[in-house]
């Protein structure tokens, strides 16, 4: 029987990866990275918000491009979840809707590899014509 | 919501929000008793009797973006579904109790599913607030302390590459241990 893994295993792993970790952490200034949050209250939660926010962290870890995924309350989209908000810096956050895993693969290849948006964008962030 | 963990992870989101700092979660199987009971305690602020006898109702919420709240409605209607019950007790300033009772052997209780997502997604809440999670039965106990697992990480973030599947691996393979039923 292979053994249960428990805190202590946690710790070693922590010591073992710990010049990863800090590498990143040089880094970590919010402003300078790319922010998604998904929305996850009920509406989210019940159309698979959950797992688009998994597919999400594990697939830009996996491609190595440094991200932070967030959850967030309710937009407002109900009828478009799962919702999420992509933050690129130095740009407009574009709000995206239905994003389940395909979708989500798309955005990550085409949005934020190629600064492509692709369909899919709430229009909320458009600006009057006066300002 | 077809996972008893969705039902936990939208219901402890309302504590997160209500900025407790402080959920916790225990999970009780008693095959016995015929009844598998999911409680949710925070240490938030509460609610006064008013707000508590509207919670139930669908076009409560306390969000502005939305006019309907279902997360306690589609839970309680869960509940009631498998046999069981769901109360709320809570007071200003003591913080709120949820129980949520299912019947054990009941067809149409849903499964757990991902609990272990569940924990690291309400880990990484942007309110700092501690999750603990504990789940008895007759074969044994398994207890989740964010604040343990912080202390062990000491700063080095959940998300880090191998670190968030070791916490996923780690908490299903102790479940697995000790659940009677999925």
């Amino acid at each position: 029987m292979t053994k249960i893994k428990s805190l202590a295993d946690l710790k070693k792993l922590k010591d073992e990866v710990q010049s990863k970790i800090k590498l990143r952490e040089k880094g970590d200034h919010p402003e300078n990275l790319i922010q998604i949050k998904v929305s996850m209250a009920t509406c989210g939660i019940a159309s698979g918000a959950k797992d688009t926010m998994n597919f999400l962290i594990e697939e830009l870890d996996h491609q190595g491009i440094d991200a932070v995924v967030t959850q967030t309350g309710c937009m407002g989209y109900c009828y478009a979840e799962p919702t999420i908000e992509l933050l690129i810096p130095g740009q407009e956050p574009v709000i995206y809707g239905y994003v389940d895993k395909v979708k989500a693969r798309e955005i990550i290849d085409k949005h934020i590899k190629l600064n492509e948006m692709v369909d899919g964008i709430i229009p909320v962030t458009y600006k009057k014509i006066d300002e | 919501m077809t996972e008893l963990a969705l039902h936990i992870l939208d219901i402890a989101q309302n504590s997160i929000r209500a900025k407790a700092s402080m959920v916790e979660i225990t999970i009780a199987e008693e095959p016995q008793q015929d009844r598998y009971v999911i409680e949710i305690l925070d240490n938030g602020p509460g609610m006064d009797e008013h707000t508590l006898t509207r919670v139930g109702d669908p076009f409560f919420t306390s969000r502005t973006t939305r006019k309907v709240g279902l997360g306690i409605p589609l839970f309680r209607q869960n509940a009631e579904l498998a046999g069981g019950a769901l109360q709320i007790e809570s007071e200003p300033g003591k913080g709120t109790h949820l129980k949520a009772i299912f019947g054990f052997h009941h067809v149409d209780r849903p499964i757990l599913g991902d609990m272990a997502g569940t924990l690291l997604i309400l880990m990484t809440n942007e309110n700092q607030t501690e999750i603990v999670y504990k789940h008895q039965t007759p074969k044994g106990d398994y207890e989740f302390d964010s604040r343990e697992v912080k202390k062990v990480l000491e700063g080095a973030s959940i998300n880090s590459p191998g670190i968030r599947n070791f916490l996923l691996e780690m908490i299903r393979e102790n479940l697995e241990q000790i659940q009677i039923s999925e």
